[in-house]
């Protein structure tokens, strides 16, 4: 029966979507209209085939609907490698220009929003996805909500991946910054996101212990504006229902300040809210101890909410944005020193009394890195925000260094930690494959950030003041090929330390991929030294 | 209301507003007598999986 519904809806959602693709305004929308038509056609031809030749054995019914947080897990690796390696090869081309290969689809422009989608919202989100999806379930005792709409949200948010990524490679932008995909792609990804908001209420609904656990916060804040941050940011009027133009609602200074606020908030509410989530959830199992101040952690989660909302305009900073507005941006970023401090403390102190677990323990190392980083880039984002000194690092490779800062070290970081924890769990291992390689992977992950974010300071801050340096006659000295040419060790370098931090990625996935297939190195334990080496 | 209007009410009114919520924010974490059940949430996350 769910199988002859399943194929019906489906078998008419790609009908509609030919149907689309035959009447389309332009080709790059009959495209995406053929790749949905080609989805719904997938759909149908698995329910066919697990219907009649293998009936899944063992369905999903147990305690947890932990094979959506599986799958979760091994897309967020996937897309982790793949915005990784575009990474690298975006920093080879802007060290190598020949690199572009003269070809539209693999030029800069193209490539760099397919990089940061797919590390943001690509490798983060399904980080995001299966993280809270883990965590809710235990925290709360119950089984994830509605039936399968996990499984719609994982698929329906692969589908948006793909059409925007797709979208970027043949060109299709609203130019917005981390919201370039069109508005049919928009659309689509409002009805997940309301999917996934559901799921995640309904399980926290139905929870069957009194209290909702702090990650439950914040990964709900996450959810919720994230929801109202793309809805606005993305309000606009498409050329045509069939085509994959639309123009932007806002214009001027108006719809800069909405990007911002969108950009912004992208940062506060996806990449910190979301993964503050995780560090309260797998930070003390981890370590397993509680949270160092569940009080503190109260005022944590307040004072980001209030906060980061506001700080979007730092972004700008002596542009046509009236001065007040970009002032209160400037000071609202200033006091998020305070959830900033907030987090660190109660994230670093949760080890207090273990502490050797540094010594023996790579995925508290990694956490703990984390936290560090967490730390330092919400410390650098507030100065860089006031006014003079973003006079010379706004625009600059500064700016790009501090955001690795924190996609690298915290976003990253915790992540690795996160799925280090849930493997073994999720596939009922007795240990992971090998905890000497996830030492590796540290450090491997460790010197890449370093190196990365070293480079990107001195490129950027010699940039900004090649830019402002004037002759006494008041002639600009540089001209702007010349900071180009006297950047290019420092894109070297920050290539280098993109192959190092892929590097440590590929030896996660070695060791996951051991993990999952079940087999265990054998090895001397960590903290122990290695046999004939001492 | 005008823009000028307008920018006094959020830089005074919205001030305060935004004071008050924050002080009553940490007043309720820390008020007295929730010491107890905030240790005991605390150790939600730590409970059987």
């Amino acid at each position: 029966m769910a199988t002859a519904a399943y194929s019906i809806v489906f078998g008419l959602l790609g009908l509609a979507s030919l149907a689309a693709a035959a009447n389309a305004h332009d080709s790059l929308f009959a495209f995406h209209a053929w790749l949905v038509a080609a989805a719904c056609g997938a759909v149908i031809v698995y329910r066919l085939m697990t219907h009649r030749f293998a009936p899944r054995s063992q369905p999903d019914s147990g305690k947890y609907l932990d094979s959506v947080v599986r799958a979760g897990t091994i897309a967020t690796l996937f897309w982790g490698i793949a915005g990784f390696a575009v990474g690298l090869v975006i920093a080879l081309q802007l060290a190598f220009p020949a690199l572009n290969l003269d070809w539209s689809f693999t030029n800069f422009g193209r490539l760099r929003p397919l990089h940061t989608s797919a590390v943001i919202f690509a490798f983060g989100g399904n980080a995001l996805i299966a993280t809270s999806f883990y965590s809710v379930q235990r925290t709360c005792q119950a089984r994830l909500a509605l039936g399968n709409t996990a499984w719609f949200v994982f698929w329906g948010y692969q589908l948006f991946i793909v059409l925007a990524a797709t979208g970027y490679l043949m060109g299709v932008t609203q130019s917005k910054e981390y919201a370039e995909p069109e508005w049919y792609v928009d659309i689509w990804l409002t009805i997940v996101w309301v999917a996934y908001f559901a799921v995640f209420m309904g399980t926290l609904l139905k929870r069957n212990q009194p209290h909702i656990y702090v990650s439950n916060w914040f990964f709900l804040a996450f959810i919720v504006t994230i929801a109202m941050l793309h809805i606005v940011n993305n309000l606009a009027v498409p050329v045509s229902l069939l085509g994959s133009k639309s123009y932007s609602l806002f214009s001027g200074v108006q719809d800069a300040l909405t990007q911002w606020w969108y950009g912004h908030n992208a940062v506060g509410f996806f990449l910190t809210a979301g993964f503050l989530g995780i560090m309260y959830y797998f930070m003390p199992k981890q370590v397993e101890r509680p949270v160092y101040s569940y009080r503190l952690s109260i005022v944590h989660f307040w004072s980001l909410i209030f906060l980061y909302i506001w700080a979007g305009p730092h972004h700008l900073h002596y542009t046509a944005l009236p001065d007040w507005a970009q002032t209160l941006g400037m000071v609202f970023s200033i006091m998020l020193w305070m959830p900033s401090w907030g987090g660190m403390i109660n994230g670093l102190m949760t080890l207090s009394g273990a502490w050797d677990k540094l010594r023996t323990d790579p995925i508290v190392r990694m956490m703990v890195l984390a936290v560090a980083f967490y730390g330092m880039s919400t410390f650098e984002g507030p100065v860089m925000s006031i006014k003079a000194v973003n006079s010379l690092s706004h625009y600059t490779d500064w700016t790009i260094g501090h955001v690795h800062s924190g996609a690298l070290g915290w976003v990253g970081m915790i992540t690795f930690g996160a799925i280090y924890y849930m493997v073994p769990r999720l596939w009922n291992r007795e240990r992971l494959y090998s905890l000497r390689l996830i030492n590796w992977h540290f450090w491997l992950a460790t010197l890449g950030i370093v190196v990365y974010a070293s480079s990107m300071w001195v490129s950027g801050i010699m940039q900004g003041l090649m830019w402002r340096e004037y002759d006494d006659q008041g002639f600009l000295v540089y001209s702007f090929a010349e900071t180009v040419a006297a950047m290019h060790p420092f894109y070297v370098i920050r290539a280098v330390g993109g192959v190092l931090f892929l590097a440590g990625a590929l030896v996660m996935v070695w060791n996951i991929y051991q993990t999952i297939a079940g087999r265990t190195r054998d090895e001397a334990p960590m903290g122990t030294p290695v046999p004939g080496t001492a | 209301m005008d823009y000028s209007t307008f920018r006094q009410f959020a830089d005074s009114w919205g001030l305060v507003y935004l004071m008050v919520v924050f002080i009553a924010v940490v007043a309720f974490a820390f008020r007295p007598g929730a010491r107890k059940m905030y240790e005991k949430i605390a150790r939600v996350s730590l409970e059987e999986d």
